[in-house]
């Protein structure tokens, strides 16, 4: 397990982090180190990685175990607005009724920032023209995302996706992909990714935990870890 | 109001020959409802023989605190009830306990200080009763709707506490169909009343002999009454039980064992 390189900031650090779901060990005495940057969480299905993600905005707290976010210990951090700056996007779009729009102000008036809906949008790969879309009608592709458009409108210091592209074609894919690149680059965004593709993992981090059945078994720079 | 209507055993007893016609329906097209009925025969036999004796001991007695006692145990067994339609909801009880004891304390002492009915055993029994009742109905229909709407719809509550949204801003949705759920039947069934069926009291007043002009007010203050009650209770019930499925940081709990269903 390697430590952060000297010159990215620690973001997240897990120490013997444990967590039983449905009377089964989700998560096993997991200790890894997320950096400033982005990171990809890997690793087969039911390994434990969405749990992880959760964890990190305290949308579920461990049972055994210690989380810190930038130094300081998540359970000191109130959960509303650590969810406000660490904004998560599930893997199954879930929408609220209304329009692309009303949902996008929804989210950043939790947060108390201003809306640019038509930035949001195109930040997303979205046509600005989808704001007055009812969310009911759109594909399962544009509401993954109008989801992350919506996580946007918050304005957050970190992204958690899980999964962003699982319901995308190709293209689109692509076009998502590039848009988390331009985020990084243009917004100084941390990004924490759940991602069953490591091609993926390879394309967009450059840091990776790897999950197998609830166990971080390796953790470090890209090069190393998908190597 | 002077009791103008004598019903004797033999009447009631005659009145059989229609469960005997429906036990003989259900054995012939096998619809399985033979031994309900019998079932529900006698416990309407002795269920409201016994409480018939109870109402008339508290009436002989004039005494408040036995009205207020037999209301309370209707309320526990009210809640009880109604729990029982509830389990998905976790904690339903306490929840439900307290929306029958407010709505029929709040509605019983609302028609009293407005003057519509004296605070007398004859008037707050039968009016408590039917309060409570469908206070029952309805919170349990709420209840019931609510656990259901939290099961189906996790994924976008989570959703919704992952922007920073309080439990109560994300419940907010499903919180407001499960009390309309509650409430919407006494609502359609106030709508329609007189037109499609005649209500109860109604057609009770009317057998015992009343001018048809005082049955209706006095169906019309019930209805009323019963709106207001089944309000209150819905409102009550949803607002302290949907609190049940978060922790205090905000989350939703995961759900395990067979109650949770989850």
């Amino acid at each position: 397990m390697r430590a952060v390189r000297d010159h990215a900031a620690v973001l997240f650090e897990l120490r013997d982090v444990s967590l039983t779901r449905a009377g089964r060990p989700a998560l096993d005495a997991v200790s890894a180190e997320i950096p400033t940057g982005a990171t990809a969480i890997v690793g087969p299905s039911g390994a434990g990685k969405s749990t992880l993600l959760r964890l990190l905005n305290r949308l579920v707290d461990p049972d055994a175990g210690a989380i810190a976010y930038r130094g300081r210990p998540l359970l000191e951090h109130d959960p509303l607005e650590l969810r406000r700056e660490v904004s998560l996007v599930p893997q199954l779009p879930a929408l609220l009724e209304g329009t692309v729009e009303s949902n996008l102000r929804y989210a950043a008036d939790l947060a108390g920032k201003e809306l640019d809906a038509p930035l949001c949008l195109s930040l997303a790969g979205l046509d600005p023209g989808f704001a007055e879309r009812d969310v009911a009608r759109l594909s399962v592709g544009e509401q993954q995302r109008t989801m992350l458009a919506r996580a946007l409108a918050q304005m957050p210091d970190v992204l958690l996706l899980d999964e962003p592209t699982s319901a995308l074609d190709h293209a689109t894919r692509d076009a998502v992909e590039a848009t988390l690149a331009e985020l990084r680059r243009e917004l100084d965004i941390s990004i924490v990714l759940v991602s069953h593709d490591p091609e993926q993992a390879r394309r967009l981090s450059d840091w990776v935990v790897r999950l197998e059945a609830g166990r971080a078994i390796e953790a470090g720079p890209l090069e190393q870890v998908l190597a | 109001m002077t009791t103008s209507i004598h019903v004797s055993t033999g009447q009631v007893a005659a009145s059989l020959a229609l469960v005997a016609l429906a036990a003989a329906i259900s054995f012939w097209r096998r619809a399985d409802l033979d031994r309900d009925i019998a079932v529900a025969t006698v416990r309407s036999f002795v269920q409201l023989t016994a409480i018939g004796y109870a109402i008339k001991l508290i009436f002989e007695s004039d005494s408040i605190w036995l009205v207020l006692a037999l209301l309370a145990v209707m309320v526990l067994f009210g809640a009880l009830t109604a729990r029982g339609r509830a389990k998905k909801v976790p904690g339903a009880f306490w929840p439900l306990l307290i929306a029958l004891a407010v709505a029929g304390a709040s509605t019983l002492g609302l028609v009293v200080v407005l003057g519509v009915f004296h605070p007398t055993p004859r008037y707050l029994v039968p009016v408590g009763g039917m309060v409570i009742g469908n206070a029952m109905t309805a919170s349990a229909v709420a209840l019931n709707r609510l656990g259901d709407e939290v099961a189906d719809s996790r994924g976008r509550i989570e959703a919704t506490l992952a922007l920073g949204a309080t439990a109560q801003e994300a419940a907010a949705p499903i919180v407001r169909r499960a009390l309309r759920s509650g409430m919407i039947t006494l609502v359609d069934s106030t709508k329609t009343t007189g037109l499609i069926f005649f209500p109860g009291t109604m057609v009770g007043m009317l057998l015992a002999g009343a001018n048809p002009t005082d049955a209706v007010r006095l169906q019309l203050i019930l209805l009323y009454t019963l709106l207001g009650s089944v309000a209150i209770a819905g409102l009550i019930a949803t607002t302290l039980a949907y609190r049940n499925f978060f922790t205090p940081a905000q989350q939703l709990r995961e759900l395990e064992g067979a109650e949770a269903g989850a």
